[in-house]
């Protein structure tokens, strides 16, 4: 399994390799085809075997040490936290690839060599159990994403290519700063000095980073990770790269490239920096919070289809992002169930918004209207992703919002319920820009005469869109077959946090702080205690 | 028998030297210029396999101390070597397509790559003096190469005059160290107790030299003219070779004379550094030319290089070591494919809106050049990235961490202007008026052995990292 494991990673890398030497453009669509559909059917045996019991990761591979003297190792595995994920990459990767079969017509071998390359890329994000590791693989995306944007996509798109890259990389690169701090500190006090970057290590209970460490750390850390996915404020990238990018585009930075943000949120943020993590998760609750309405408010004055579906992802990963910060098992797996689900639904909605845009060449909510009647089938499709957008229940969108509301509802860590409350609005405004925009392009009459002549969805589509609404009813239905996969890992990682985190701030005195930590992290000086104690007996 | 097996330790430059000579003669008498390049290119390619032999062998002094060997110096070899065989390779096509194909540029180079080879393997300040005048020298002659062209003899007189005055400042510093120190043997400077002003006016006047060699700020300002004058190939063999013999003569001297350069020298580093990293990538980001754009960015890498020089530890040297050899990569690739653009529409092809389109119609050059930029940038899975990775961790070891913090939003900068050349490369419509002839088989070969090594080396830098790791305490 663990040779499996490094195929699927790899697959895809290879097809991009074979894909330099085809010529025709045929031979390169197919091609991927196959390469990401053989890579979705050989990653299945990992999903069976999966034991979903354990809380070590599974699979593992590791290697000697890859850069000399330093414990950095290529070490891949997965484990409950990015099973699901890794699963919804190899699963959407064919339906990327199909999405783009007709749309994408200039150097159409780059264009797939592109994807296939980011495929790879993101699937060894969500495998990477060695901090170095992800990072690496964190940046093989950035180089096809930046390509992919600016090559193929719209009119704005140098602005957005280099908006995104650019944005991404200085959060990224001070992280690498901090990522190599952390390396020596683990060293220092759990590796025999030697520099380390395994996250087994990294996670250890005798890692202990002093509170004033932390709170840098957790600050770098958290600020390229808020780029990345994105929280607000720094979300500007992310209408722009969306709606500049082709659709196969959008759809991959949908459903695969935001997540890689929101996964290393729980994945390193939380577990890295336990008590930073604790002390600003109201913090990232309010950011999480204004992110889900600023969100959907700026969704509902769109003009345009893609750019309210970008909004709208801003919205979401605010949720996503309010369930990690609730430190209790519901609402982290509503976040990583609402992470599938983001890349689902959303992945359908730029699918199906690319649809209209290559019928039509225009994406301005105007310019459709009364559709509905032409494109049935298409309106059964749009309908049941805009439903699950919203979070209907019965659809998968409503189970990651429901958990994630209750989480932070009863989130001892967030303190009030008031995040719970305003993160419900969010819900409701999700209602009215979803609804309204379908009911602009659908339906009433239609008001453009080349409306008329619109073609319904043919068999490929119909045939790539099946999948999505599959699984997205399924969800929806039956919830625990997903998050059963996560469950148990989500709930140790979160308690074990929790202790570490105790643990830490009870070695430390008041004393050696500076005053803003004290207040921060709540300290009582041992001193003060006792103070207090000896005016009480007077 | 001493010498004789003293000769062995010198091999390279030995035969560099022998091959300038011959090839001389050969030009004279035969006047056959492919025959001179292959008779450069054996050569260089014998001394090579020498040089890399030596990395494995063991290190030491000879001929009374003056020269060392082994270790670091047989890296600093390897890299200007390196330098010397690409640069050739790629100057038969460059200078035959641009008309100027004449059999003194070889023995010129190969008198410059001697000086080099001198110069990394220094342990005295006259060698060191030797190795620097002599690269120096060959350096002003091969940037006026064409003459014909304005800016080139500029590039050269600029070059020359400003180059002579720094050989000044250095000379003075290395008299002054010598009146201070009574000796010019590098570790005997170390020995010195009594610092007086002469001995910190000699430091300081040494440092200035050695700024100016690996142009630093603000000693660069010869850097972008020369760099844009001078033929592309050229260019590229001062950027990579001159400046690898210059950086690690200048690690020896650090190391060596001035071992407690963290303590006293470090804040001068420091600062340099700073200005360096970031006066270079602003500049950079302002410049229409590519090669301009280059120079600009070969000084910014110098201050990155600087920053390890700066912690002054083992590690750190080591990791400047294979940043260096990263550099060397994807410095030769970047201006062999600027050479092969400016084959079609001549000298001035070098202003990056030339290059529109340009990416799709050779797509190999076009992958290569995204490989050679995105190392640059420092991204992974590219040598460029561990070669920054590990002179951040040795700093970030030594606590500058400022200085890292600094050196990382440099690079973030950097991304705009190395993106802007892929930009035009890919996502501009190309002029319908051009169309790129395949380079030679030896030519692209070239160019793909530097980008499979950019990779290799980003991808497992294992083996490399712990060779460099394993010069530390035989010849720092």
């Amino acid at each position: 399994m663990e040779v499996l494991l490094n195929i699927v990673i790899y697959l895809p890398l290879f097809g991009a390799i074979l894909l330099l030497f085809l010529r025709r453009s045929e031979w390169a669509r197919w091609t991927s085809l196959i390469v990401t559909t053989a890579t979705f059917l050989l990653s299945l045996p990992l999903l069976l075997q999966f034991d979903i019991d354990a809380i070590t990761a599974q699979y593992m591979t590791v290697s000697e040490p890859l850069l000399g003297d330093w414990d950095v190792k290529y070490m891949v595995g997965l484990d409950g936290l990015s099973m699901l994920l890794f699963m919804l990459t190899t699963f959407m990767a064919p339906i990327v690839v199909l999405s783009a079969w007709r749309s994408v017509t200039k150097h159409v071998a780059g264009f797939y060599s592109m994807l296939l390359i980011l495929q790879t890329g993101s699937l060894g994000v969500f495998a990477a159990l060695d901090l170095f590791m992800f990072y690496i693989f964190f940046e093989l995306t950035q180089i096809p994403m930046f390509f992919l944007i600016g090559v193929w996509g719209g009119e704005d798109r140098i602005y957005a290519t280099v908006k995104f890259f650019i944005y991404t990389l200085v959060g990224w690169l001070l992280m690498l700063v901090a990522l190599i701090y952390v390396g020596f500190a683990a060293g220092n006090m759990i590796n025999d000095g030697v520099f380390t970057t395994d996250w087994r290590l990294l996670t250890d209970s005798a890692f202990q980073l002093g509170l004033v460490e932390q709170t840098w750390l957790f600050l770098t850390f958290g600020f390229a990770f808020c780029i990345k996915v994105p929280i607000f404020p720094f979300h500007s990238w992310l209408p722009l790269a969306h709606t500049e990018a082709p659709t196969a585009g959008s759809v991959v930075l949908a459903a695969i490239a935001l997540k890689m943000g929101t996964y290393a949120v729980l994945r390193y943020l939380i577990p890295l920096f336990p008590n930073a993590a604790i002390a600003f998760a109201p913090t990232f609750g309010v950011l999480a919070v204004i992110g889900i309405i600023y969100g959907a408010l700026v969704a509902m004055v769109q003009k345009d289809v893609k750019k309210l579906v970008a909004y709208s992802s801003i919205s979401h990963l605010g949720f996503v992002v309010l369930g990690m910060f609730a430190f209790n098992t519901l609402g982290a797996q509503g976040a990583i169930i609402q992470m599938v689900n983001h890349g689902l639904s959303t992945g359908a909605l730029f699918i199906i918004v690319g649809m209209l845009y290559e019928r039509r060449h225009t994406r301005m909510i105007a310019d459709f209207g009364g559709i509905a009647k032409k494109m049935p089938i298409f309106t059964v499709m749009f309908m049941i992703a805009t439903l699950a957008s919203i979070g209907l229940p019965g659809l998968n969108g409503f189970v990651g919002e429901f958990l994630i509301l209750v989480g932070s509802f009863n989130s001892e860590i967030l303190g009030s319920w008031w995040y719970a409350v305003l993160g419900a609005v969010g819900v409701i405004l999700a209602a009215a820009y979803m609804l309204w925009m379908f009911q602009r392009v659908m339906f009433g009459p239609v008001t453009h005469k080349e409306n008329n002549n619109l073609k319904d969805i043919n068999t490929r589509e119909i045939g790539l869109l099946i999948p999505i609404m599959i699984f997205i009813v399924w969800i929806g239905i039956r919830p625990t077959d997903f998050t059963k996969y996560s469950e148990v890992q989500v709930t140790y990682m979160l308690q074990d946090t929790q202790d570490r985190a105790a643990a830490i701030s009870q070695n430390v005195s008041a004393e050696e702080l500076p005053r803003w930590a004290v207040h921060l992290y709540d300290v009582t000086s041992p001193l003060a205690v006792l103070t207090d104690q000896e005016t009480k007996e007077q | 028998m001493e010498s004789v097996n003293e000769l062995v330790t010198i091999l390279p430059a030995i035969i560099i030297g022998f091959a300038g000579l011959l090839v001389m003669m050969l030009d004279a008498y035969i006047e056959n210029v492919r025959l001179v390049f292959r008779t450069t290119t054996l050569f260089t390619l014998g001394a090579l396999g020498i040089a890399i032999n030596d990395m494995f062998g063991h290190s030491g002094e000879a001929f009374y101390g003056l020269i060392t060997y082994g270790g670091t110096a047989a890296f600093g070899a390897v890299l200007v070597l390196i330098g010397t065989l690409v640069t050739v390779i790629l100057s038969r096509d460059y200078l035959e397509k641009t008309g100027s194909h004449i059999a003194e540029v070889y023995s010129m180079i190969l008198f410059g790559t001697f000086g080099m080879l001198i110069l990394v393997s220094a342990n005295n300040l006259v060698t060191l003096f030797l190795g620097i005048e002599t690269m120096s020298i060959c350096l002003y002659v091969l940037a006026g190469l064409v003459k014909n062209e304005k800016k080139g003899v500029e590039a050269a007189l600029k070059y020359f005059l400003l180059g002579a005055f720094s050989t000044g400042f250095l000379l003075y510093g290395m008299a002054l160290l010598y009146g201070a120190s009574g000796s010019t043997f590098l570790t005997d400077i170390a020995t010195l107790d009594d610092k007086g002003m002469i001995y910190w006016a000699g430091v300081a006047l040494l440092l200035v030299g050695f700024f100016f060699k690996i142009s630093a700020v603000p000693f660069h300002m010869w850097t972008p003219d020369v760099y844009q004058g001078a033929p592309t190939t050229i260019t590229a063999y001062m950027a990579t070779a001159s400046k690898s013999a210059a950086f690690v003569a200048f690690i020896f001297v650090l190391s060596r004379a001035l071992p407690e350069a963290r303590a006293e020298w470090g804040d001068v580093i420091w600062l340099f550094s700073i200005l360096t990293m970031v006066i270079g990538n602003v500049l950079a980001l302002v410049q229409d030319n590519v090669k301009r754009m280059l120079a600009y960015s070969s000084i910014a890498h110098a201050g990155y290089i600087l920053i390890g020089l700066a912690a002054g530890t083992d590690a750190a040297y080591s990791a400047v070591l294979f940043y260096l050899f990263a550099y060397t990569l994807m410095n030769l690739g970047a201006f062999g494919i600027v050479a092969y653009y400016e084959w079609h529409k001549g000298l001035d092809f070098t202003e990056v809106k030339n290059y529109a389109g340009l990416g799709f119609k050779q797509p190999v050059m076009g992958v290569l050049m995204s490989i050679f930029l995105f190392s640059m940038v420092g991204i992974p899975p590219f040598a460029g990235f561990i070669g920054k990775y590990r002179v951040f961790a040795a700093a970030v070891d030594e606590g500058l961490i400022s200085l890292v913090v600094v050196g990382v939003l440099a690079s973030a900068a950097s991304v705009y202007y190395y993106l802007r050349v892929l930009i035009n490369l890919y996502m501009h419509e190309s002029d319908p008026g051009i169309t790129l002839i395949r380079p030679g088989v030896l030519y692209s070969a070239t160019l793909i052995i530097l980008a499979a090594l950019t990779i290799y080396f980003g991808v497992k830098p294992g083996d490399l990292t712990n060779l460099l790791g394993s010069f530390k305490g035989i010849s720092y």
